[in-house]
């Protein structure tokens, strides 16, 4: 145990913090300790004796190097260890292959219990890494490969920085989980490269589905101050470090405007982030007024500053939901609840698509590109199918002008897409899958015919989002080889898959479908054959209640804006918008047919569809002024408050009844789903992290989803 | 069709510092990066040669396996970052890999089949010792093809004693022991570190660090210190760890191109390679393999002994050296032979070693506008000799 402490607190050099960082490091019990290895360099030109730090966890570069508080002390000794020398020129900081480090070890962040430990894990990080930043010496980080938030922060903290044009992810990803880049990087960052370029990484590139720059990026915008190619990039990068030293090299970087430039930058950041999240996330917010504040604040408050915002937002709620879907999406995406033995999956060499719109071409691509195989489309109209086919090849041509494919590529995809007027081309196909019109009886004879020509075995999938499998598959001589592959639209974008068994699909069929979702590197969720899965189904009951709410007489606005403070990406009515109002109306009438007492038929939706409005919006974004005439009704209106409050009650009640019916395994799949299939929020977990948050869970159900903080898996 | 042959010139060299194997430098290091950080060393030292000039790449390694297979010149020349369009391939001739990729890319300058050639060798005895993975034929055996000693060259050394009894192993660690002091005394001046590009090295326990010289040279070695060392190879021997080159890890690099070429792009031509010999001898005396080779050379060329002013020749073996000399009556410590020490204290990474041999003749030979002609020189393993006879641009005996 001695020994113990005194590992903890190396030679005394955080003083009388001793005991605060064991508190926290026995939070971080199984921290993978991210050690700072210092070995003596000799700089080329006779520069002199330089340390060299590599930062490196004893893993490979699948366990990247992160700073838990075991691994911020290891750097503090080695920091500690060269400030006491008098013999060296400066002091280097690697990673180790192909990582630099990509920030704090968030693995312990669950078990804080008290503002008091949060505020310490902010501390620490700061007492260790301004260090690099005040050495008699100068400093240099030299990235050589990922680098994320704290690891961005130790190289910020760096007098001079070199980057690896190798460096595939450079990230202050903070925000997009729910916190701010607190160990100095709201405030370094700015300060070196400006405001506006700050915020793009501190706010902007999180915002965005946490967009990642590489190391090209990195120099051009000013973070590093020179670039080498990943080859020889730590010895390129000594010989700069060795020139800057004896002053054959000067660095020169470009003045930081501080003044208005500062101010609009964060006042546009600020602008931004308020109408995206409506206040529902604090961090980014709260990020931006760090770098507000930076502009004028001293190196000691701007830290002391992060330090609070570190404390409030590790204690947030928000976070708490931001670490649970990231974990969602991180590790429960890759191993789906009840998905089959992997081994029971048969091989896909040739793919069918029976069909040739828009969502059959976006298929076509998708199977093509991912699965390698030659993939043919069908239509009874020849204008149709070359159409079809064409859109395919006039994809792969874009493809091919943004570079993301070359010629060759790009020959060999169109060459794998083919359009049939006849199913015979699918008698050699493994898996076909249907996107034709979203009627049972249409569904039914399409199967039909393509069960004529294809092996017993080939799967036979369909792309509806709301018919029943079962009865899809009933009537075909080989109904367990029918599987539901319930894509969303548009579906390069969005990574869902829901994939529905039917009463008869077996484990081959079933374990094929999800073998070939992986390869198509979608988010497989496996549902049970009910109406309209998981997220049409809550997606539909969340719109009725504002629906609902206008047939009322709520104004279409209020009732729109209702549900802002969730900071969902975007309002039920610009959803509605973009899925199509018939659509929309067709998966009501559905889910109406199947659950009368809880899923209405607006008849204002009604209207609008009977009218042939396919917008909702004007192009200003403002209602439609004769849709807005369409969607008028009765003269109770309601108060904002209430529209969320019934709209959350209405969601907490279906989830805990999709969850009794057993239509995915847990809560953490209906997260999944809305996370992947609606691009609902990180902040809200999904959903049901907040359901229990506000109390809703329990006022309706008399239980939450979670007992205790949510757990992933 | 004509063809006039063409003259080819060693313009630059560079080799990563040697180390030790097993728990050197760079054991955990990657052979091929060794090689890429050469090639591009090479380049970097010579910005006026545009990348897609390079008309092949030859990359020697006795052991082709791993790191140092997957045909290695041209997969360091992918990882070097050279355009697609430079071809590479390996190359295999035991200790003199480097030195047989200069001839075989040096005559097709010559031939006129390239311009410009990166000739060079390495070798990780750590991560490949010598003999990995080998399956020798077992006629050789049966038929008494090969002396068994043959296989394993510390043993041909002994054989060599044997050979040459005048060779004693006192005379072996007196030549080991200068030649230590060669080296010592070639680092003090400055000498040796031209050659030398930093490496980066690797190490899980000690972090990243930076070779910046040799690892194997022992300074203040002595007859006493050489005297107390064991003979492995057979017992009361001769061959001791002191008097032959150790097992080291390391990577060298050439460039050679037609003089004309040289002269076109504005590249020093530091020496011209004139001509080259390989010859075999028994497999079991593989240590002598020199003077055959070097004979033949000079027969064709009607030159003796007497018109070299400067000999590289590699020290697998002190024994090998002395009897190079003794044969052409040369004394062991002859001022001509291996001014700035040799492999038994700078290490031989086997196949990369005729690479230093030619850049350290060549620094010789700007320091010597005296002298016109030098050679360097090895033995082989399996019994063979190479020598490569240069002529160095900067002869002035004429004037």
């Amino acid at each position: 145990m001695a020994t113990e402490e005194s590992r903890l607190s190396p030679s005394g050099v955080l003083g009388g913090d001793a005991s605060r960082h064991g508190s926290i490091t026995e939070l971080f019990a199984d921290e993978v300790v991210t050690k700072a290895i210092a070995r003596d360099v000799e700089l080329p030109y006779g520069a002199g004796t330089a340390v060299l730090i590599t930062l490196d966890n004893g893993h490979d570069h699948t366990k990247p190097n992160t700073f838990g508080p075991g691994g911020l002390l290891s750097l503090d000794a080695a920091i500690e260890a060269a400030k006491a020398r008098t013999d060296i020129v400066a002091v280097a900081v690697t990673g180790k292959p192909f990582i630099f480090a990509v920030g704090a070890d968030l693995t312990g962040v669950p078990a804080i219990q008290n503002r008091e430990q949060a505020e310490a894990i902010g501390k620490l990080g700061h007492d260790v890494f301004r260090k690099l930043g005040e050495l008699d010496v100068p400093t240099f980080a030299l990235v050589n490969g990922a680098a994320m938030g704290g690891g961005v922060e130790v190289a910020l903290h760096c007098t001079y920085r070199t980057v690896s044009s190798g460096v595939p992810a450079f990230a202050l990803p903070e925000a997009f989980l729910g916190l701010v880049p607190g160990w100095g990087g709201t405030y370094l960052l700015p300060n070196l490269i400006g405001a506006e370029k700050a915020l793009k990484l501190i706010v902007d590139n999180p915002l965005a589905q946490n967009k990642m720059i590489k190391g090209e990026k990195v120099f051009e915008m000013g973070i590093a101050d020179a670039i080498f190619a990943p080859a020889d990039f730590v010895e390129e990068s000594l010989r700069w470090t060795a020139k800057v030293l004896k002053g054959d090299i000067e660095v020169e970087r470009a003045e930081v405007d501080k003044g208005e430039a500062w101010d609009n930058a964060v006042n546009m950041a600020r602008f931004v982030v308020e109408g995206r999240l409506h206040g529902a996330a604090p961090a980014p917010a709260r990020a931006v007024e760090l770098v507000g504040a930076a502009k004028t604040a001293t190196r000691d408050e701007a830290f002391d500053a992060e330090d609070q915002a570190l404390a409030d937002l590790i204690m947030s709620p928000e976070l708490k939901a931001g670490l649970y879907a990231f974990d969602l999406v991180q590790k429960r995406a890759k191993r789906p609840a009840g998905a089959p033995d992997k081994s029971l999956a048969r091989k896909v060499t040739k793919v069918g698509v029976v069909g040739a719109g828009l969502m059959a071409g976006q298929l076509a691509l998708l199977f093509a590109r991912r699965l390698d195989v030659p993939v043919v489309m069908t239509d009874l109209d020849q204008d149709r199918l070359d159409q079809g086919v064409a859109y395919v090849h006039g994809e792969v041509d874009k493809l091919l002008a943004k570079g993301r494919v070359n010629q060759d590529k790009a020959n060999h995809l169109k060459a794998l897409v083919t359009g049939s007027l006849t199913k015979d081309a699918f008698a050699d196909a493994d898996f076909v899958i249907e996107a034709v019109f979203e009627r049972m009886d249409i569904k039914r004879q399409v199967f039909a015919e393509v069960e004529a020509v294809v092996s017993p075995e080939a799967i036979l999938a369909t792309n509806t989002s709301s018919l029943s499998i079962t009865e899809m598959a009933s009537g075909l001589r080989h109904p367990e080889r029918v599987v539901g592959f319930h894509f969303f639209n548009p579906v390069a974008v969005l990574p869902l898959l829901e994939i529905v068994r039917g009463e008869k699909t077996d484990d081959a069929s079933l374990a094929t479908a999800f073998a070939v979702a992986k390869t198509l590197k979608k988010t497989s969720v496996l549902c049970k054959d009910a109406p309209a899965f998981v997220v049409n189904r809550l997606l539909t009951l969340f719109m009725g209640e504002v629906l609902s709410a206008v047939g009322e007489g709520t104004e279409p606005e209020v009732a729109d804006r209702a549900v802002a403070p969730l900071g969902l990406p975007m309002s039920p009515l610009m959803l509605l918008q973009l899925v199509g109002p018939a659509v929309g109306l067709h998966v009501a009438e559905t889910l109406h047919e199947a659950f009368p007492e809880r899923f209405a038929v607006s008849p204002q939706l009604k209207a609008v569809v009977e009218a042939g409005r396919t917008e909702i919006f004007a192009p200003d974004l403002t209602i439609d002024p004769e849709v807005k005439e369409l969607l008028k009704g009765g003269d109770s209106p309601s108060e904002e408050k209430e529209i969320l409050d019934r709209a959350l009650r209405a969601l907490a009640k279906e989830i805990r009844l999709m969850l009794d019916e057993g239509v995915v395994a847990e809560a953490a799949d209906i997260d999944l789903c809305l996370i992947t299939g609606a691009g609902w929020p990180f902040h809200t977990g999904g959903i049901t992290p907040y359901l229990d948050k506000v109390g809703v869970s329990t006022e309706v159900n008399g239980k939450p989803f979670h007992e205790g903080a949510p757990q992933a898996l | 069709m004509s063809r006039t042959a063409r003259e080819v010139v060693f313009v630059d060299g560079v080799r990563t510092p040697f180390g030790k194997s097993g728990k050197g430098l760079y054991a955990e290091t990657r052979a091929d990066d060794l090689v890429v950080r050469v090639i591009r060393e090479l380049m970097r030292r010579n910005p006026g040669l545009p990348p897609e000039r390079v008309d092949e790449v030859a990359i020697a390694a006795t052991t082709q396996i791993g790191d140092q297979g997957l045909t290695l010149g041209r997969t360091a020349a992918i990882l070097a970052g050279l355009p697609r369009s430079v071809p590479g391939y390996s190359i295999d001739r035991m200790c003199a890999g480097a030195l047989t990729a200069a001839t075989t890319a040096g005559a097709g300058i010559s031939f006129g089949a390239y311009d410009v050639v990166i000739a060079g060798g390495v070798e990780h005895m750590g991560r490949h010792p010598m003999g990995e993975g080998v399956d020798p034929n077992p006629r050789i055996i049966s038929e008494k093809l090969v002396d068994p000693s043959a296989l394993v060259m510390g043993n041909t050394a002994e054989n060599l004693h044997d050979r040459f009894p005048s060779i004693t192993k006192e005379r072996a660690d007196a030549y080991a022991v200068r030649s230590q002091e060669k080296v010592a005394k070639a680092y003090a001046d400055g000498r040796i570190q031209p050659d030398l590009v930093e490496t980066l090295v690797r190490s899980a326990e000690k972090g990243f660090g930076l070779a910046t010289q040799d690892e194997p040279p022992r300074p203040g070695t002595t007859m006493e210190s050489l005297a107390a060392l064991k003979t492995p190879f057979r017992a009361h021997g001769n061959v001791t760890p002191g008097n032959a080159a150790g097992l080291n890890d390391g990577a060298t690099g050439t460039l050679l191109m037609a003089e004309e070429v040289a002269e076109e792009l504005g590249l020093d031509a530091k020496m011209r390679l004139v001509d080259f010999s390989f010859t075999g001898v028994e497999p079991e005396v593989m240590g002598v393999g020199p003077v055959p080779a070097t004979e033949k050379l000079f027969a064709r060329q009607g030159i003796s002994i007497d018109d070299v002013g400067l000999i590289e020749i590699n020290e697998a073996f002190a024994v090998q050296v002395l009897a190079f000399l003794e044969h052409f009556g040369i004394a062991d410590d002859d001022a001509r032979v291996n001014p700035w020490g040799g492999a038994i204290a700078v290490g031989h990474p086997l196949a990369s070693s005729g690479g230093r041999l030619m850049m350290q003749l060549a620094r010789q030979f700007a320091e010597r506008p005296d002298v016109r002609y030098g050679i360097t020189t090895m033995c082989v393993g399996l019994g063979m000799g190479g020598t490569i006879l240069w002529e160095n641009t900067n002869y002035e005996g004429g004037k």
